[in-house]
């Protein structure tokens, strides 16, 4: 490392439960509705009206709590966090503060240092909580009003606490890419950022050496990040900037109150906020509205065995059982678990999983890039795709051939049998390539003569020759077949 | 005393009370005189006994997880002070940039 010091970072991740409705009252939870029209007397503070909890959304909760390592509470409560906010209704949200639900979990991550380790992130804590609403600033005729939308408000929200163990902005990135991908496996979470389904805060110091030992900067918490790039340069920002004001104030940890600042996409800079209030600030105490959760061993272990397989030892697996390469298992298991049980319906079918991951990747995926589709949504079934491998394992056409009856497949639906048929693709048997090759040898005795005088490369040709006569005959065999006969000539 | 005036001052202003001189001595002494009755509990032996998180001795209260229709838009906004066709209507939020 060129700068003398170190960068610590510890995140906070929101992400939303899957729930059809919030997390105290039946109230829809689905995006993208007119404003304030997924409201009810519970989530909009209405005076007496009482909250329950949704039992779906604490059984997610320790779902992905325990995907996350994490030690789940036997004994939990819920607590308001009081501040006023205009989007904040009740003047409180309910959260959790000295008994979370969970605790004492971890993370691995791909170490950006060196692509073959992983990194072991702790986990704090993670708890349930619910959402506020949204305001939005009217700028329309120049008004200085806000307009509020309480459709979010009490959404469950899922916070997760890292342990400050990141030690680079890429650290941060990796993490937050692996937590999604775990979440998505657990089915917990779409964690999709523009549907604000996960949200990310960030803690950043810096650990100096200086001649007098280690110093810590003022910890800074940066916010408004709303991609996994944007916190990468928001954090490599931060830093800079830390480093930069160290330079010039010596400031260490304990000196300032903590700051929160924004991460500005268009400028590229953070700029400061309002100075965060104090924990005390909040007031936490007991909800008296809602009644504890307690949860005994049977019970979670009954949730631990709805995990299914995580990607951790997915990417394990794939390897072990169907030959691939780490690399490759990496690709597949990153882009979620239908793209895997796609990949394996192909491997399991055509018997070669090397091979299935070479087509997936350097086909299917491209396809779904270049649409921005999911698999879900890819008109080849993974029947149809293992049966066009093995017939081009099967030397019935060869690869280039092959993808483009894959293309003709994904064009029209058919299947692989079909599109051979539609292009006109026949294996060409054994005696009509013989017949066609003694005929080009016979028309080509230059080439013939080369042969013979040890130049192998000139029946290159005759590839060439036959194909344009059938454009199914196999090349490798060709070549085969002519220097065959040549010998025997 | 329970409870220091500054600490009657700081509380009032989170919880957004605007108190006058002679409101924040009588805040004051009250809040000091409840706090001192409250203190009253310390006598009690409580070494052997649980903390509670609740005034009531039940635990697992839930819901299915079920959508059930709230309030019309117009039935939500019909209290607020200001509103629009859609929306609550508040003085600009500051702070955020
Ligand atoms: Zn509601």
């Amino acid at each position: 490392m060129s700068k003398p010091y170190e960068i610590i970072i510890g995140l906070e991740v929101h992400v939303q439960l899957l729930t059809e409705s919030k997390l105290f009252c039946g109230c829809s939870t689905k995006f993208g509705a007119a404003p304030n029209t997924q409201t009810c007397a519970v989530c909009t503070g209405t005076p007496g009206a009482l909250p329950v909890m949704n039992r779906e959304a604490y059984r997610l909760a320790v779902k992905a709590a325990l995907g996350l390592n994490c030690q789940i509470a036997t004994f939990t409560k819920w607590d308001r966090k009081s501040y006023y906010y205009p989007d904040l209704p009740k003047g409180y949200q309910i959260s959790q503060y000295d008994q979370p639900l969970s605790y004492d979990g971890y993370l691995d991550i791909l170490d950006p240092e060196n692509e073959e380790q992983t990194r072991r992130i702790g986990i704090i804590r993670a708890h349930l909580e619910e959402d506020a609403g949204k305001s939005m600033h009217d700028e329309v005729a120049g008004k200085a009003d806000s307009r509020i939308d309480l459709n979010r408000t009490g959404t469950p929200l899922l916070e997760i606490v890292s342990q400050p163990d990141m030690r680079s902005p890429a650290e941060a990135k990796n993490y937050l890419t692996e937590l999604k991908l775990l979440l998505n496996y657990l089915n917990v979470s779409d964690c999709n950022m523009q549907e604000g389904s996960l949200r990310v805060d960030a803690n950043i110091n810096l650990h100096i050496d200086t001649p007098g030992g280690k110093v810590a900067t003022p910890i800074v918490e940066v916010k408004n990040m709303n991609s996994f790039r944007a916190v990468e340069r928001a954090l490599a920002y931060e830093a800079e900037r830390q480093w930069e004001v160290w330079q010039e104030t010596r400031q260490k940890l304990g000196d300032v109150p903590k700051q929160t600042r924004g991460w500005d996409e268009g400028a590229q800079i953070t700029r400061g906020q309002r100075s965060k209030e104090e924990s005390s600030d909040y007031r936490y105490f007991p909800d008296p509205d809602l009644v504890p959760v307690t949860m005994t061993e049977e019970a979670i272990e009954e949730i631990r065995r709805s995990l299914g397989e995580l990607p951790a030892r997915l990417r394990e697996r794939l390897v072990e059982e169907y030959g691939i390469t780490a690399y490759d298992s990496d690709v597949l298991v990153n882009q979620g678990r239908s793209l895997v049980d796609y990949f394996v319906t192909v491997a399991d079918r055509c018997g070669d999983g090397k091979t299935a991951a070479n087509w997936i990747q350097q086909s299917v995926l491209r396809t779904l890039n270049e649409g921005q589709i999911g698999i879900d949504r890819f008109p080849v079934s993974a029947e149809a795709l293992a049966d066009l491998i093995k017939a081009v394992l099967a030397g019935k056409m060869e690869t280039s051939r092959g993808r483009e009856v894959l293309a003709r497949m994904t064009e029209t639906g058919e299947t692989a049998a079909e599109a051979m048929k539609g292009l006109g693709i026949a294996a060409v048997d054994e005696s009509e390539l013989e017949a066609l090759c003694a005929e080009l040898l016979a028309a080509n005795p230059k080439v013939v003569e080369d042969v013979k005088q040890g130049k192998l490369k000139a029946a290159a040709s005759l590839i060439g020759q036959a194909k344009k006569k059938n454009p199914n005959v196999n090349a490798t065999r060709v070549r085969e077949i002519c220097l065959q006969l040549i010998e025997q000539m | 005393m329970a409870i220091s005036r500054a600490e009657v001052e700081k509380v009032s202003l989170l919880g957004r009370l605007l108190l006058s001189e002679a409101e924040l001595e009588t805040m004051t002494a009250q809040m000091g005189q409840i706090l001192g009755y409250v203190e009253l509990l310390n006598e009690v032996d409580t070494e052997q006994v649980e903390p509670m998180a609740h005034a009531v001795e039940v635990s697992d209260v839930f819901r299915s997880d079920e959508v059930r229709s709230g309030l019309a838009r117009d039935q939500a906004l019909a209290n607020a002070p200001q509103r629009d066709d859609e929306c609550y209507r508040v003085p600009a939020v500051l702070g955020d940039s």
